[in-house]
This record gives structure tokens, C-alpha cells and sequence, in this order.
């Protein structure tokens, strides 16, 4: 039996009024939406279930409708290969020459700094593992600027992971699923990265607005960038390594300094995911909770003396050992070992370490 | 029933759900990484069309509800804030559904006018509930071109509309 046939048949609605109501409802409905979403906090917890099932499945959805694509850029570049050969072969010749010379004063210089590492004593960073994927789907829109990986929870991806092209820093990973992680790129309007000036050492912050160049902001001291001068992460706050290479400062035409990505050179087709364990992720909350380590008094510190003289006891009870290898006085090349900036330029996207 | 027949009945598959699905489709395929001569392909809102459009045919009370699943589907898809883009497309439908007995009948050219402004205002909705949520304030170029992007959708929506505005002529 239809409605028009039962007893509410011959009620005369308002379809005006009643649209409203339904729009009204739907408003409310979007509103919860909004308000309930924590995307900018950028945490693991913040990354609904909704969003994990959505990834899991447009990552697959998203690989087979891309082939076509990339098969298609694979046959223009053979042709153009086939075309350009001889020129293609003059120019990779001359960069042959010019970074055999950059090779050499690079090999001199780590070993004047493993001299210097094995003087001082100093802890170098540990070699980070990492994991190549590819990019299947793409939102480049003023308000999300994301992307998403076909590596997640399987290759041992977790928030927090910082993603390279094969040219720079992309970003960092705000989601991670079943087979596929959400990349924050640097120009999405929530991201903050803390940057250096490779030049003058001196430190920012990289805020994106949506648009292709991010911000330079909370820029320190007196004259501290110039136009075309280097940036790299900074390493501060522990949620980047430092030394990845970023990009080039260029002036915007607000009148501020804007930052020209290295990844943006290239399309960014294959991503290398760093697994760098940051601050947060290498010291566990709880065991910093459970610690009985009495304050730090006078009497204390007397009762201590003498058991502050043994080298384990004066570590911070919540470094892993793991987490500090060992200076090694012998100045063995390791290039797998190189820092971040290097390494990345050298590292092929097929798994492997910065 | 009313003794108005239309001669092309509102049927909900053909008019909501079928416009629903081929925005879906088109979001998902353009949103594949490509570059054409070095250059990112724009981001297309096609729910836009169907927001203007389903307010220009006739007020309805599941247009509201198909906008909202859209919108949460590209906020899901896009991985921006959940709700950013169904608010945004509601207010772009509610602008138009409350000027339609305005602008209902006039010329081609201000139809298109009108539907830019529809885009610019769920544009600068979503802008002003990104500088919120945020606390940014997002490029003003980016969201502009952006604008002009989604304005050149209108022959899809000029399409729908010529399909189904003589379907109720309670509302033509």
C-alpha cells in the first residue's frame, strides 16, 4: 500500500517550509561533523576509523585507476629517451664530471667529521629505516592538500613518519591503514614544519596556506634568508630528522618569504616513508610515569655520588640504549650511515636507509 | 495527487541518485596524480553542480541529504576536516534555493552568473571554516582559482536543469 493510498494521503505539505527544515537539519548534521574533527592536532587518536576504511579502500581503487596513467607517462618517456639520447647523454656526462669532484670532497670531509665524532665523543644520529611507496590518489585543493601512499600498517608505517621524494621533503604521515597512509603535504594548510637556513643556521617555521609555496614564519635575527638560500629541517622538536632538504627561499609577492619546494620539481609519483622514531615515540609515557627516580636534592645527589661514578646509571633512564650507538674510534666509511641531506640525494626508492 | 502531471516525473533515482554517482565517479578519477606539461591538474567540486542545480528545479526535502553524504564522501576522500565540504555545499544550496524565485527565467548569461556566485559562496564558506578551524588563513589565490575552476562546471548543471525543470510546474 503507497502513502497516498492510507490515511496521511491527502495531507497538504508546505515543500518550501519542509526544505528548509531538511536543509536545517542537514546544517546541524555537518556542523557535529566539523566540530567533532581534530584533524589540525595532527595526532594518531585524531584520524578516525572512518577516514582508516575510506584509505584502505581508495588506495587499491586509486592504484588501478592510476596505471593507465602511468603506463602511459612510462611509453612518453621512452620515446622522448629514444629522441633525446645523445643530448641526454652530453649532459649526464658533464654531471659525471662535476659530481665525481663533489664526491671527493665529500668523501674527505666525513672523514675529517668521523675524526672529529671519534675525538669529541659525540652520538650521531642512528641510520633510519625506510620504505618506498607509491602515490595512487591526490587532493590539491586550497583547503587539504594531502596525498595517499599504498605503504601503511603492514610495512610499519606510523604517524608521524616524515615522506621524501626523490628530490626533497614532501611531508609527513597524519593516517595510517590497512595497506595505505595519508600524507600531510607541506603546503596543506595545517602543516608546521620547523626549518633552518642552511646558510646562517638560522631557524623558522614552514607554514603552508594551500597555495604552491609555503610561508616562512617566526623567522629569527637580522637579515637571516636571502633569496635562493638552502633549507633544510631543522631537527627541532624531534618530529623531523634534521638536515632533509626542503626547498629554496624566494620572496613572495606579499612581501614575505616564501619557500620553493624541492619535490615540487618532479611529479611525485614514488615516496620513500623515513620510519624516524621521534621524540614522543621513543620514550614511552608510561615507563617516564612508573619511574621512582627521586628529585633532584642535595642529599640525594650526595647518596648518589658514589653510584653516579658507573657509566649506566648516569644515563637518562628513559633513552633505549638501542636509540645511541656507540662512537666507534676507527674511521670506517659506512655510507648507509651518512646524514639525512646526503643520503637522501643517494638513496634509490627501493626500501633501504637514510 | 495533484492535478499537476509532469510530463518527465522527478524520479529520485534519475534525478538525485544518478548525478550523485557521477560526481563520485569524477572525483575519484580526477584525483589522480597527474601532470600535464609539468602542471597539477585542478581540483573540481562537481557537487556543485547538483547543489545549483537541485535548487533551481524544485525544493526538496532529500537534495539536503544527498549534498551532506557528498560532501562528507570528499572530505573523507580528500582527507580534509570531515564536514568542511558538506557545510560548504549546503550553504551553496541554500543561497540559491532562497533566490531562485529571483532569478528563476533569465538569460543564460546570468543563470551562469548566478551559479558563480553559488561557487564563491561555498568557496568562501569553506575558507572562512578552514581560517576557524585552523587558526590559518589560507591563499586567497588558491581558493580563487579554484572559484573560476568550479564556475566552468556549469554546463553540467545547466544540463541537469534542462533535463528535470519541467518536471513540476508547481515550481518552473
Amino acid at each position: 500500500m503507497s502513502l497516498r493510498d492510507g490515511p496521511f494521503g491527502d495531507l497538504k505539505v508546505p515543500l518550501t517550509w519542509t526544505a528548509a527544515v531538511a536543509l536545517i537539519v542537514a546544517a546541524v548534521a555537518a556542523v557535529a561533523f566539523l566540530m567533532s574533527d581534530r584533524r589540525e592536532t595532527l595526532q594518531a587518536s585524531a584520524y578516525g576509523a572512518s577516514k582508516n576504511v575510506v584509505d584502505t579502500v581508495e588506495a587499491p581503487v586509486g592504484g588501478v585507476i592510476s596505471a593507465p596513467v602511468r603506463w602511459a607517462g612510462a611509453g612518453i618517456d621512452g620515446v622522448r629517451g629514444y629522441f633525446f639520447a645523445i643530448s641526454e647523454n652530453r649532459r649526464l656526462r658533464a654531471e659525471l664530471i662535476e659530481a665525481r669532484q663533489w664526491r671527493d670532497k665529500a668523501m674527505a670531509l666525513e672523514d675529517k667529521t668521523r675524526r672529529y665524532e671519534a675525538i669529541l665523543g659525540l652520538k650521531t644520529d642512528p641510520p633510519i629505516p625506510m620504505v618506498a611507496a607509491r602515490v595512487v590518489m591526490d587532493a590539491r585543493g586550497p583547503f587539504a592538500n594531502t596525498r595517499l601512499a599504498n605503504a601503511g600498517k603492514e610495512a610499519g608505517v606510523v604517524v608521524g613518519n616524515p615522506v621524501m621524494s626523490e628530490r626533497g621533503l614532501v611531508g609527513r604521515v597524519i593516517g595510517v591503514a590497512d595497506g595505505a597512509s595519508r600524507v600531510l603535504l607541506l603546503t596543506d594548510i595545517a602543516s608546521r614544519t620547523p626549518v633552518m637556513i642552511e646558510r646562517t643556521n638560522a631557524r623558522a617555521i614552514l607554514t603552508g596556506d594551500g597555495g604552491s609555496d609555503p610561508r616562512l614564519d617566526y623567522l629569527r635575527g637580522r637579515d637571516p634568508v636571502k633569496a635562493g638560500d638552502r633549507l633544510l629541517t631543522s631537527g627541532d622538536g624531534g618530529v623531523m630528522p634534521r638536515g632533509l632538504p626542503v626547498g629554496t627561499a624566494v620572496k613572495g609577492v606579499d612581501g614575505g618569504w616564501r619557500v620553493r619546494l624541492d619535490s615540487d620539481y618532479a611529479p611525485i609519483d614514488y615516496v620513500r616513508i623515513l620510519k624516524f622514531k621521534d621524540f614522543t615515540q621513543a620514550v614511552s609515557e608510561a615507563q617516564l610515569e612508573a619511574s621512582t627516580a627521586s628529585p633532584p636534592t642535595t642529599q640525594a645527589a650526595q647518596a648518589a655520588a658514589p653510584a653516579a661514578q658507573a657509566p649506566a646509571v648516569a644515563k637518562p633512564a628513559a633513552v633505549k640504549p638501542a636509540a645511541a650507538p656507540k662512537p666507534k674510534p676507527a674511521p670506517a666509511r659506512q655510507p648507509e650511515t651518512a646524514a639525512p641531506a646526503a643520503g637522501a640525494d643517494a638513496a634509490q626508492p627501493g626500501g633501504g636507509q637514510v | 495527487m495533484s492535478g499537476f502531471q509532469a510530463t518527465r516525473p522527478l524520479d529520485p533515482w534519475r534525478w538525485l541518485v544518478a548525478p550523485t554517482l557521477i560526481c563520485v565517479v569524477a572525483t575519484i578519477f580526477l584525483a589522480i596524480p597527474l601532470r600535464v606539461f609539468g602542471l597539477q591538474l585542478p581540483e573540481f567540486v562537481f557537487p556543485l553542480a547538483p547543489a545549483f542545480a537541485w535548487a533551481v528545479i524544485r525544493p526538496s526535502i532529500l537534495p539536503p541529504f544527498f549534498l551532506l553524504g557528498m560532501g562528507l564522501f570528499l572530505d573523507l576522500f580528500w582527507g580534509g576536516p570531515l564536514g568542511l565540504w558538506a557545510i560548504s555545499l549546503l550553504a551553496a544550496y541554500a543561497g540559491v534555493l532562497a533566490t531562485r524565485s529571483v532569478m528563476n527565467n533569465q538569460g543564460p548569461l546570468v543563470i551562469w552568473a548566478w551559479y558563480g556566485a553559488a561557487c564563491l559562496l561555498a568557496t568562501g564558506t569553506a575558507y572562512m571554516l578552514t581560517m576557524l578551524d585552523s587558526i590559518a588563513v589560507p591563499s586567497l589565490i588558491g581558493a580563487g582559482w579554484q572559484v573560476l575552476v568550479n564556475a566552468a562546471l556549469y554546463p553540467f548543471a545547466n544540463r541537469l536543469i534542462q533535463r528535470f525543470e519541467d518536471a513540476d510546474v508547481r515550481f518552473r
